[in-house]
């Protein structure tokens, strides 16, 4: 139980109860509206062990998943690694849906709970709830009804058609999902409330009519399979297509409707995680900004004591600590880190900005409300075109982040630029383009099939840089690719400049989804 | 704004999940598991503990470019020293320190996982059974206890169903119309207020009459009346004895060798493992043996050297003696295995086989020799090497069967051996799973 405050207290001490948390939510929430202009999902907070944190690892966070043996070996790497000490769990998780749930642990004090209603509930949510690619491509009210029916129609036709059958298709289609998102915006936003019913309207709709693939078949009687042109033949299959299982489900002649919806299922809630992936150092940033405002406000209104600032403070640097490369602990750069690095440095270049800001960033310098500009920021920019946009020759300077060409035909590596006036373009262009999903996922598109003759599928992978597929890997998934698609695929590795063709792999599709 | 308590909600959502995993990489977690026992200690072969498979079993693989193909750029922080232009050779695997990292678990050859003792012993010990006990005295196996068995009009006070009394006490008064409580209140109040209106006698009596045939009745009804009491019926039954005590004899005369020593360890183990899935209780009785016996503890068994003859049944018969003292075969499952290179002195053979006859094989449930050769006496397959004198003392009780005898000379034959004794019968199989 918590004790009874001190006069303005939220909580004393690190014990905490239900009571605890609804006033420090009410406190957070005055300033997240008023201070920082925050607009919200409605908040659900939801307390649980760390057992149940764990399952929630497993699921991708996600509360309800439907069942493969892939989260099991999820959950196993992870309590594991839980168990022997080497990983701490998250503070929380928070889902992008309406209303927003954050999962907060029970093991934390009243001082983590609070930091974390502020990171999750606020931060996190803003963000989901305004950054365009989220509202472009993510469905929150729909999302957990969607998962709901997912789950379900997956459990049916395992009852239907056994475990075995369904884990193939599942394997199959969780191979092929990093390439099975729409990358450019289509017309219609996504409503995942509908999936349901549209499903079964697809039913009906494929027992009235038929695949236009079919029409294509050569028979004695007509010959308008071989007539068809090569442009029309591609216009009608929607090629090139770099959304496999979009194709597949749509194509693929052999498959039967359960597996063209399972197909649709990963393929939706590859959809679903693809803007997370694209904006991971503002998602982080933006939250951890918050998160930072927040408290830093709560303490300064003698609301939390000087105990739990400098615990707070404590976990925060924690958080956002960055290792140099030289550092044995270096992983890579941290997108708490650099998002909320990146975010300090605006909130300075709009409130104190010095001569070379004032060069660099006419618009925002000196602006003085640095929460407005912020807020314009997370709603309009991910991770690539944020960094391309606002990187700082200050922070530059400040993190003293340089380039390193490794190109495997020189004898060394190459220092290509660092933090001085000729290289801060450089770096901090090199440094969006890593952030760039379209830059740093294989380029793979289905762009022929053979239909007149052996029905043989034609994907490419367009090579940048020389930068082959790792092999082993590629023929597995080609195997799955093959194996949905029921005849022979071709994967040709062609390099984009100069269109040689580097490598080419094609596998014999196994009869096991028949 | 919602707070919710997830708390208290059923836990093992990913349960399922597990087992899927499980399954499909049962192979390899049955290898790894087989192969991790022989690091445990005897008693803790069974805790849960990781097992480490070859990740390549339960790949889930993605197209992504080759660690090493292609040009790499890598913009990293905490640059000291470069300018632009500088070179930096190679160092062997690490690529200057910007080697990124792939995706976790994705990389490493190996996958980690905690097993917990279930898994850990449904994957090790599957398909086996104990040997057919019917053929023993079963008899010997049963302790009395007692077992709910529905509910009887009679029984002590300490045994009272209450719900079920109470129960029938509320049917009784449903059907012999007792007045409620509410009833009897509602009329002693109108006739209250009839009172206090001043209403006529007339008026009153009626009323007055109506409460006092009630207050009768529902004296004469009583509220629990001694038909209604129903009692928790107990039913003695036998139950099989829980628990086992399992001897290791072992030879540490100088002829043993240590490695001969880690095979019966190996043994040990593995029986040890499979009685504590049979049995609540198992308790482990270390006995080595020179020319003389004696009890020790799992340490000084398998360390510590001695030197000295080799005189079987002193085994036997501390054996023999420490059964009658502790545990007498009305309470306690007794199996009894024995390792060792099969020398004896000539003399005592016979007194072996006597003790092992009339005193060791009645009381035991089950018992294993186990003869350990040293790896270099390994034959060649077809070859039958020399017999040892134990090996023939003891070779007309394995031939009629009451004497499981076998013979290893590498770690890799233990389990095979092992599972060999052990096997479910084909034709016994349902019974045994049942």
């Amino acid at each position: 139980m918590s004790q009874p405050a001190r006069e303005g207290l939220l909580f004393q001490g690190k014990d905490w109860d239900f009571g605890t948390l609804q006033r420090s939510y009410d406190a957070i929430e005055a300033i997240a509206r008023t201070d920082l202009g925050l607009d919200t999902y409605p908040n659900q907070i939801e307390v649980i062990t760390t057992e149940q944190m764990l399952d929630a690892y497993a699921s991708t966070g996600m509360p309800l998943f439907y069942k493969h043996w892939s989260f099991g070996k999820h959950f196993a790497f992870h309590e594991a690694v839980y168990r022997r000490g080497l990983m701490g769990l998250a503070y929380e998780i928070v889902i992008n849906s309406s209303p927003c749930i954050s999962y907060i642990m029970e093991e934390n004090t009243a001082a983590m709970q609070t930091l974390v209603m502020a990171h999750a509930a606020f931060g996190h949510n803003h963000f989901f709830k305004n950054n365009y690619l989220f509202r472009e491509w993510t469905d929150a009210e729909g999302i957990l009804d969607y998962l709901d029916f997912a789950k379900s129609y997956i459990t049916r036709c395992e009852e239907r058609y056994g475990e075995a059958a369904v884990e193939r298709v599942l394997d199959a289609a969780h191979a092929l999902m990093s390439h099975s998102v729409h990358r450019y915006p289509r017309k219609r936003r996504p409503d995942l409330r509908s999936e349901e019913r549209r499903e079964a309207e697809r039913h009906r709709h494929r027992e009235e009519t038929y695949n236009d693939l079919w029409r294509t078949v050569p028979s004695s009687t007509t010959a308008s399979g071989r007539t068809i042109s090569e442009e029309r033949r591609r216009a009608l299959l929607e090629l090139p297509q770099e959304n496999l299982l979009y194709f597949l489900e749509k194509s693929a002649p052999r498959l039967q409707p359960w597996q063209r919806e399972i197909l649709r299922i990963v393929r939706q809630i590859a959809q679903y995680f693809y803007p997370q992936r694209q904006t991971k150092v503002m998602n982080e940033g933006c939250a951890t900004y918050c998160h930072y405002q927040i408290l830093t406000h709560l303490h300064e209104r003698g609301q939390i004591d000087d105990g739990a600032f400098l615990e707070f403070l404590t976990s925060h640097t924690n958080v956002i600590r960055q290792p140099e490369f030289d550092d044995p602990s270096y992983g890579g750069i941290n997108p708490y880190a650099l998002g909320f690095g990146m975010m300090q440095d605006i909130e300075r270049i709009c409130t104190r900005p010095t001569g070379e800001d004032r060069e660099w960033f006419p618009d925002i310098a000196g602006r003085g409300d640095a929460m407005a500009v912020l807020r314009d920021i997370w709603t309009n920019y991910r991770d690539e075109s944020f960094i391309a946009q606002f990187l700082s020759p200050h922070l530059i300077r400040q993190w003293r982040l340089f380039h390193l060409v490794d190109d495997p035909d020189a004898p060394e590596l190459r220092v290509e630029a660092i933090h001085d006036e000729r290289g801060y373009r450089h770096v901090r262009r090199v440094l969006s383009r890593q952030y760039d999903i379209a830059w740093q996922d294989p380029d793979i598109q289905v762009t022929d099939v053979d239909l007149a003759g052996d029905r043989r599928l034609i994907v490419h992978h367009h090579v940048v840089n020389g930068g082959l597929l790792a092999e082993a890997d590629a023929r597995q998934v080609l195997q799955h690719l093959a194996d949905l698609w029921g005849y022979d695929v071709v994967l040709k590795e062609v390099d984009t400049s100069t269109g040689i063709l580097l490598k080419e792999h094609s596998l014999q599709a196994r009869a096991v989804f028949s | 704004m919602n707070i919710v308590d997830r708390r208290l909600n059923p836990g093992g959502k990913s349960l399922s999940n597990r087992q899927r995993f499980l399954r499909r990489a049962k192979t390899l977690v049955q290898r790894a598991v087989r192969e991790g026992s022989g690091e445990r200690r005897i008693s803790d072969i069974d805790q849960s503990g990781e097992v480490t498979i070859p990740a390549d079993g339960v790949r889930e693989p993605r197209f992504h470019r080759g660690p090493t193909e292609g040009i790499q750029d890598h913009v990293l922080p905490g640059n000291k020293r470069f300018i632009a232009g500088d070179t930096i050779e190679r160092e062997s695997g690490g690529g200057g320190g910007g080697s990124s990292p792939g995706d976790a678990g994705e990389g490493e050859d190996d996958f980690r996982f905690v097993l917990t003792r279930e898994e850990f012993l449904d994957l090790f010990l599957e398909d086996l059974e104990l040997p057919d006990l019917s053929k023993r005295k079963l008899a010997t196996l049963e302790a009395k206890g007692f077992r709910r068995a529905g509910y009887s009009a009679n029984g002590s006070p300490v045994n009272l169903a209450v719900l079920r009394t109470m129960r029938n006490a509320l049917s009784r008064r449903i059907a012999m119309r007792r007045p409620k409580k509410p009833e009897l209140l509602d009329l002693e109040q109108e006739i209250r207020r009839l009172e206090q209106e001043g209403a006529p006698d007339e008026l009153l009596a009626p009323h007055r009459k109506e409460l006092a045939l009630l207050q009768q009745r529902s004296r004469r009804i009583p509220y629990v009346d001694p038909v209604d009491l129903r009692y928790r019926r107990l039913e003695p039954v036998s139950r099989p004895i829980a628990q086992a005590v399992m001897f290791c004899l072992m030879d540490v005369s100088g002829s043993m060798t240590e490695h001969m020593k880690d095979l019966a360890k190996r043994f040990y183990m593995l029986l040890y493992v499979f009685l504590t899935r049979r049995y609540e209780n198992v308790e482990i009785v270390f006995i080595r043996h020179t020319h003389e016996a004696k009890e020790v503890d799992e340490e000084a068994f398998f360390h510590s050297a001695e030197t000295g003859g080799t005189v079987v049944s002193s085994a036997l018969r501390e054996m023999q003696r420490i059964a009658m003292e502790r545990f007498p075969t009305q309470d306690w499952n007794i199996y009894a295995a024995q390792a060792s290179d099969g020398d004896n002195s000539p003399e005592d053979n016979s007194a072996c086989a006597s003790l092992l006859k009339d005193e060791i094989l009645p009381i035991c449930q089950y018992f294993a020799y186990l003869e350990v050769g040293a790896e270099e006496t390994r034959m060649p397959a077809g070859f039958i090497g020399r017999r040892t004198t134990l090996w023939q003392t003891y070779k007309p009780f394995g031939d009629e069967g009451t004497v499981a005898m076998r013979r290893v000379t590498d770690r890799r034959e233990i389990y095979p051996v092992f599972r060999e004794l052990f096997r479910r019968d084909g034709a016994d199989a349902e019974g045994a799973a049942g």
